[in-house]
């Protein structure tokens, strides 16, 4: 049985987290499109973020399609294509070791570069520094996870997937979670904070990954007047046609 | 065909006395902030010399610009759409801010706030980036007027080209200006290399722009840039870039660098081109044939299909009739002194230079020579090889025969032009030696030396100006003109105030009120005591 403190933490503190990490997507992405970036900081320092932010990038990325499986996958639909619990567990576990030593690693010469160089420092926000608390912390657990993963016999995807399903099917089954080791537990929570601050923190970039780019042509025009910056006009502020431009 | 208008720009460099005025105003109307130091949408760099960013026209450092693959086709010279994306979380070919320089200030504050010492204070230099005292080793112009050059002179990418040092001793060096902005290119590839989309052509005017809403700060544009005219503003992590001054064109101003240019060097006006030629045209195999392409995918704005193309590309009878008086036109095409910085990087550049003749004709009077006669200046056009390589280097891809044929015709206009104004006899075989007849040589005179102001800038206002006009009848006082009750208002609450400069006690406004009445001439103070009406009462409250 659920104490107060479970249900908090697994089920209204999740809520209200999304919850934030959704709406404030949108009102960023509609009122703050001009700080909708990377702020990346190649320009002060190369040598080190060279190598440590792809490291980063693809780690997390391989990192993220892990998780899409791990917690988006039931077993059961893994166990309907014949694919055992074991093999499974060991793929996930090797691989994602992989992907996290990578991300750490290349976390660990992010923070590097971006405590010891200057420059680096001299542009790092009070929200840059807690949302690298709130990375690192998600990260590490995650790690220790995996590793954990590999030595324990806990099978988060009966516990800890079901209960992240279980959120978003709007049926939520808080009770899953008090069972989970404390490294799961400190994991889920660090990460749903960290969505919580994902709108107010430059991680936003992510949603604009440039896959279009595949797709348009190189060379774009626009018209002049098809557009006024990408805001839409808003509500009582359209303007007088005074002699419709010949179109 | 497909007519498009494009906005474009002529730089007349031998007018050009490296004032940085241009960079100046520019500065001060587009990049004046923070974030943006480094930032010069309008630089004027020396040549020889490195250029701004340092060295950035060596591509193969660089990776700007287009370049051909094996089959002939166009492809980005950084690589294509996969490596694009592959390389945006560690941009390989992006300057640093050192390839720029580390924006400084000084602290002045301390030449107020030292305290007594035997020494003056000094106001240190600091980084803006860290705050920290810094030493200033490089900025925009550091090598202006070769300074330096004897150091690093032999780091400029075309002078490597051109493969013969030149000897930078001061009377063995040529020297010019040139005066960059963005090239608002026909086939940008700063607009290809970014992965979001954010930058793009004004199908109006050509004017390309990026979308400060849309841009994500990737950086590939930088790169992308073979010019490096896509800065990338450190404190927003958007990339920034020369507008054009889009808002004044839009209204028929020239751009602040043309306007405030005090040499007049800086034609404006409109070119038509056909869009469908522009890609086939900077897919031209031979480099040296990338500046008569581009040419040819201008057109002639007199020739009846071309305006009856423009009129069905819905482009405005008064944009057709500017581009008929378009001065970028009859320097391009009709007399075909202008020629595009850079082709070989096929991105069509649309800001073109007529090459300085002043070097060769500095030679030649340096010689004791008549530095104004047609044969000396020829003879030593064919003779100054390095010279005339390095402006092909710039110009022509290194083809040395257009640069010939545009300094043999300024040349032929001094000469055919001094002779008038000597109220000598004109002499018609200089203009037939350069294919021209005595009356173009005149009006070419007219167009380069006299550049009338409406004759260098022909700019169509933009076609919603009409909304901002009948705007403007509802807004402004339709009394506010010469005569009527609301002229001269403004004036007389400025400067008719008899206090203001005559008495430096009596101050008619800021600051504690003076004694009533009470008037004080610093003059006459010998700096003992406090007469009355030198300061203002200990009770007044500022």
């Amino acid at each position: 049985m659920a104490t107060v403190l479970d249900v908090f933490l697994w089920l209204i503190f999740p809520y209200i987290c999304l919850t934030i990490f959704v709406l404030g997507h949108i009102v960023r992405y509609r009122y703050d499109k001009f700080g909708w970036t990377s702020r990346s900081s190649q320009m002060y320092e190369d040598s080190i973020l060279r190598w440590a932010n792809p490291m980063f990038h693809f780690g997390i990325l391989a990192v993220f399609v892990g998780h899409v499986m791990g917690l988006g996958i039931p077993q059961s639909w893994t166990d309907a294509v014949g694919i055992s619990h074991e093999a499974y567990h060991f793929m996930a576990i090797s691989v994602g070791a992989l992907a996290g030593v990578f991300t750490i690693v290349g976390l660990i010469g992010l923070l590097y570069r971006r405590r010891f160089t200057k420059l680096v420092l001299g542009a790092t926000t009070k929200m840059d520094k807690l949302m690298y608390l709130m990375l690192g912390i998600v990260i590490l657990s995650g790690l220790v996870n995996t590793g954990s993963g590999a030595v324990g016999d806990y099978n988060y995807r009966e516990g800890v997937s079901v209960w992240f399903r279980s959120i978003f099917y709007f049926n939520p089954r808080p009770e899953l979670m008090p069972d989970a080791p404390l490294s799961f537990q400190i994991h889920a929570l660090a990460a749903i904070a960290l969505f919580a601050l994902w709108p107010f923190t430059r991680l936003v970039h992510a949603f604009t990954a440039p896959l279009g780019y595949f797709f348009r042509p190189y060379v774009l025009y626009r018209s002049r007047d098809a557009h006024e910056g990408s805001r839409a006009r808003r509500r009582g502020w359209d303007k007088v046609d005074t002699i419709p431009r010949r179109r | 065909m497909k007519v498009m208008a494009q906005m474009a720009m002529v730089m007349n460099l031998d007018k050009c006395i490296g004032c940085h005025t241009c960079s100046v105003t520019c500065k001060q109307v587009w990049t004046n902030k923070s974030g943006a130091e480094h930032v010069w949408f309008n630089n004027v760099e020396t040549r020889p010399g490195q250029g701004y960013p340092r060295t950035y026209e060596d591509q193969d450092k660089w990776k700007g610009g287009w370049t051909l693959n094996k089959r002939g086709k166009l492809k980005l010279k950084a690589g294509g759409r996969l490596k694009n994306l592959a390389t945006i979380f560690s941009n390989p070919n992006l300057p640093g801010i050192n390839d720029y320089y580390e924006p400084w200030t000084y602290d002045y504050e301390n030449l107020t706030t030292a305290p007594a010492q035997d020494h003056m204070p000094v106001a240190r230099p600091k980084s803006l980036l860290t705050g920290e005292n810094t030493e200033i080793t490089w900025s925009s112009n550091w090598d202006d007027d070769l300074a330096g050059s004897v150091e690093h002179g032999h780091n400029d990418p075309i002078l490597k080209q051109v493969g013969d040092k030149i000897k930078f001793e001061y009377e063995q060096a040529f020297m010019f200006y040139l005066p960059r902005i963005c090239e608002h290119c026909l086939n940008p590839s700063c607009v290809a290399s970014c992965p979001t989309g954010a930058i793009y052509k004004r199908e109006e005017d050509g004017i390309v722009l990026v979308d400060q809403d849309r841009c994500r700060g990737w950086r590939q544009c930088v790169t992308g840039c073979p010019y490096k005219k896509m800065y990338f503003n450190h404190k927003t992590g958007k990339v920034e870039k020369c507008t054009f001054c889009y808002p004044r064109i839009e209204i028929g101003q020239p751009t602040i660098c043309s306007e405030t240019c005090v040499g007049r060097l800086r034609y404006l006006g409109l070119m038509f081109y056909d869009q469908d030629s522009v890609l086939e045209a900077a897919s031209t195999t031979d480099e040296h044939g990338l500046y008569e392409a581009q040419r040819d995918v201008f057109l002639d704005p007199k020739d009846p299909e071309v305006i009856r193309q423009a009129r069905l590309a819905d482009i405005p009878e008064d944009w057709i009739e500017a581009a008929q008086r378009s001065p970028i036109w009859s320097l391009i095409n009709e007399y075909k002194v202008a020629l595009p910085l850079h082709p070989e990087y096929r991105t069509m550049p649309m800001v073109w230079y007529i090459p300085p003749l002043s070097p060769v004709v500095d030679a030649v009077s340096e010689t004791g020579e008549d530095a104004e006669r047609k044969d000396n200046l020829f003879a030593a056009i064919d003779r100054l090889r390095i010279p005339i390589e390095y402006l092909a280097g710039l110009f022509t891809a290194g083809d040395t025969a257009p640069v010939d044929k545009v300094l043999r015709k300024l040349a032929a206009m001094r000469s055919y032009m001094r002779d008038i104004n000597m109220g000598w006899e004109t002499n018609e075989s200089i203009a037939e030696a350069v294919g021209m007849t005595g009356q173009e040589i005149k009006d070419m005179y007219r167009l380069l030396a006299i550049a009338k102001y409406d004759e260098r800038y022909v700019i169509p206002p933009a076609h919603y100006e009409d909304a901002h006009k009948l705007e403007n009848i509802a807004t402004e006082c339709s009394l506010n003109v010469d005569g009527g009750p609301g002229m001269g208002g403004m004036d007389a609450s400025f400067g008719a105030d008899p206090n203001m400069g005559a008495d430096p006690g009596v101050s008619s406004y800021n600051g504690p009120a003076r004694p009533e009445g009470v008037r004080i001439n610093l003059l006459n103070w010998n700096g003992q005591g406090t007469p009355d009406g030198l300061f203002p009462d200990g009770n007044d409250k500022p």
